[in-house]
């Protein structure tokens, strides 16, 4: 007869991430999440309406204070993210595999270039507004300058397709929107939302402060129009907008947003072929910006 | 409205007429008064703030919120222009839909009631004033009632005063008493009228709820229109548990004398969310005679912007942003 008894196992409740908290669904409800094979992995929350709602509420009072800290102290938090996140590297790794169903030595890399995105948008802070901005020549005795400021508030459809979509693909339209100071809200993919309900718990350790990015699971025709159409809401990223129809299709979404003029990112033309590793390039760190201009009386 | 005659002081007919004849009396009243059940008290508003109110229901209970707001501004910095500016936003709560209600006042300092009463001209709107030294009430009787007359001359509606919570603390309630008829009588016109008389008992300080059931019936026993429960200037303002105490006391009140007095909290109530929670609360307590702006005002400044933005994710199916509506 054997003495040993076997454990408990002690299953993780997946929460939102909202204002620096981990609420439960305002619904109460939640959502079965399967891997790859369509085994149960875990419940993640049913984001709802009021939830993306709460979430902005949250992101527009962090507005304030993120776009006032100086790149130079952006870049440290962020860098702060890829220590964290390094650090938990291998329940990520066991979590991007089971998503995505790819092998463990695939998932552990994709983390891996998850962690270095972090690094490489973090370095960005302080750089962009030299590729973004600088001084005009105009015809007075004028210094003229332009510099670039955040948008504000973004909401981010994350990817739901292509390779390393649940974490790379997650960090790869998260980090360039917060890096030059604005706050989201993301609603992300809803077939692999653990890693990205995992990465609210990296962020909330690591000096971000609350609000500043908000991470939903649910539905994405639930959550997405309500981001589309929310007047507070100044920019939206589409990447995951893949449905062909229905209202979380990108084309629907696109003509919500246009009533409150927000700046948008439209999907790839196909979602399914886009390879996450691939190099970022700087399109989406300059997607989010206005751009303000000074002009300064030049001194004799 | 209540008219003077009904709700003079000491209540005619109803047995209550001496209690206020003597500090001993009155003392024996108060503290006669059944001890409150904190715990029952706290228990019974916090599931009146569960109630869920969805659709037409909600778009008719944000159209009765913004009618009973007393859109307030008690800032040293007021200047004429702000006063106008609320003024006009009382008037037009939301210019982009005519059908949104007006506020039923407009509450300022004292100096400010004359720009309000022509900012005003043409409206129902009432224009409401502090006065006695408002927020501490920390000054000499004369001061207060000379206060409270200027407000009155110069063409307030409505006059909020705060009582002495140091006198009522330290268990003077005849002087209490005393002022507040003072008051109510430096209310009265030149034509025999007089403005409406709130009384504001800053529940902040008065530390128990038995306090707050006396001080309610000895302001209603006074003569006051109205009890409020804070200035807005202290860390506790209005909670959901001290409106409901007061709101069971006008009931009482009703029950004993027949006179009718209004209730309004006062600071701290934000959002729409919030003011639904207390008109639930006054539907349930007092019914139906209560909830019009004549006897339940909502003292508050940034509520309305919230009321907006909520009455036009109702008309539009979008949520709506600070950006849609007035910085105040």
């Amino acid at each position: 007869m054997s003495d040993v008894v076997s454990r408990l196992d002690v299953l993780k409740t997946y929460k939102l991430y909202v204002g620096g908290k981990f609420p439960r669904s305002e619904s109460g409800r939640v959502y079965e999440v399967t891997d790859a094979k369509g085994e149960w992995l875990a419940n993640a929350p049913l984001g709802t309406r009021k939830d993306a709602r709460d979430a902005v509420v949250a992101a527009r009072a962090a507005v304030k204070g993120w776009s006032g800290t100086t790149a130079y102290n952006r870049g440290q938090v962020l860098y702060r993210v890829a220590e964290m996140l390094q650090g938990r590297r291998e329940q990520f790794a066991a979590e991007v595999a089971l998503s995505e169903g790819v092998g463990a030595k695939k998932a552990a890399a994709l983390v891996d270039a998850a962690i270095d995105r972090w690094v490489w948008y973090a370095g960005w802070t302080d750089k962009v507004a030299q590729i973004a901005g600088g001084a005009n020549p105009v015809a007075g005795p004028f210094f003229n300058l332009s510099t670039p400021e955040p948008t504000g508030v973004v909401g981010i459809v994350a990817p739901q397709a292509g390779y390393g979509h649940s974490l790379l693909g997650l960090v790869s339209v998260i980090a360039p929107a917060v890096a030059t100071g604005n706050t989201v809200v993301v609603a992300a993919a809803a077939d692999a939302p653990l890693p990205a309900l995992s990465l609210g718990e990296v962020l909330a350790t690591s000096d971000v402060p609350g609000g500043v990015v908000n991470i939903l699971s649910g539905r994405t025709a639930d959550i997405a129009p309500t981001l589309a159409s929310h007047q507070d809401v100044n920019a939206l990223d589409l990447t995951g907008a893949i449905a062909a129809d229905g209202p979380g299709a990108a084309g629907g979404l696109e003509a919500l947003a246009a009533d409150t003029l927000k700046r948008v990112i439209r999907p790839e033309p196909d979602p399914f072929a886009q390879d996450w590793t691939n190099a970022p390039g700087t399109d989406r760190l300059l997607s989010f910006l206005e751009t303000k201009t000074v002009w300064h009386p030049m001194g004799i | 409205m209540s008219t003077l005659a009904a709700n003079a002081p000491g209540v005619a007919g109803s047995g209550l007429e001496d209690v206020a004849a003597s500090e001993a009396s009155l003392r024996r009243f108060l503290h006669g008064l059944p001890g409150v059940d904190q715990v029952g008290l706290e228990a019974r508003a916090a599931t009146l703030g569960t109630r869920s109110i969805k659709t037409t229901a909600k778009a008719y209970a944000i159209d009765l919120a913004i009618s009973m707001i007393d859109l307030t501004t008690l800032e040293g910095a007021d200047t004429v222009g702000k006063v106008r500016a609320l003024c006009t936003k009382g008037r037009t709560p939301d210019p982009t839909d005519p059908t949104t209600p007006r506020v039923a006042a407009i509450c300022v300092y004292p100096d400010m009631v004359a720009t309000a009463k022509a900012a005003l001209r043409g409206t129902d709107i009432q224009v409401a004033s502090v006065a006695t030294a408002f927020p501490a009430g920390r000054a000499a009787l004369p001061v207060k009632l000379a206060d409270t007359a200027d407000a009155v001359a110069a063409g307030a509606d409505e006059i909020d005063m705060v009582i002495d919570r140091g006198a009522f603390l330290s268990g003077r309630y005849l002087d209490v008493y005393n002022e507040i008829v003072a008051v109510k009588e430096a209310c009265r016109r030149p034509d025999g009228s007089y403005a409406h008389l709130k009384v504001i008992f800053e529940t902040g300080e008065l530390q128990t709820y038995d306090n707050v059931r006396r001080v309610s019936w000895l302001a209603m026993l006074a003569g006051a229109d109205f009890i409020k429960t804070s200035t807005g200037k202290v860390a506790v303002n209005a909670t959901p548990p001290v409106t409901l105490l007061m709101l069971e006391a006008v009931r009482d009140f009703r029950a004993a004398t027949g006179v009718q007095v209004g209730v309004k909290p006062a600071g701290g109530i934000k959002t729409t969310k919030d003011a639904m929670k207390y008109l639930v609360m006054v539907n349930e307590t007092l019914g139906d005679d209560w909830l019009s702006p004549h006897w339940f005002r909502f003292g508050a400044s940034s509520l309305l912007n919230d009321l907006l933005m909520q009455r036009q994710k109702l008309t539009t199916g979008r949520y709506s942003g600070p950006d849609y509506v007035t910085v105040d």
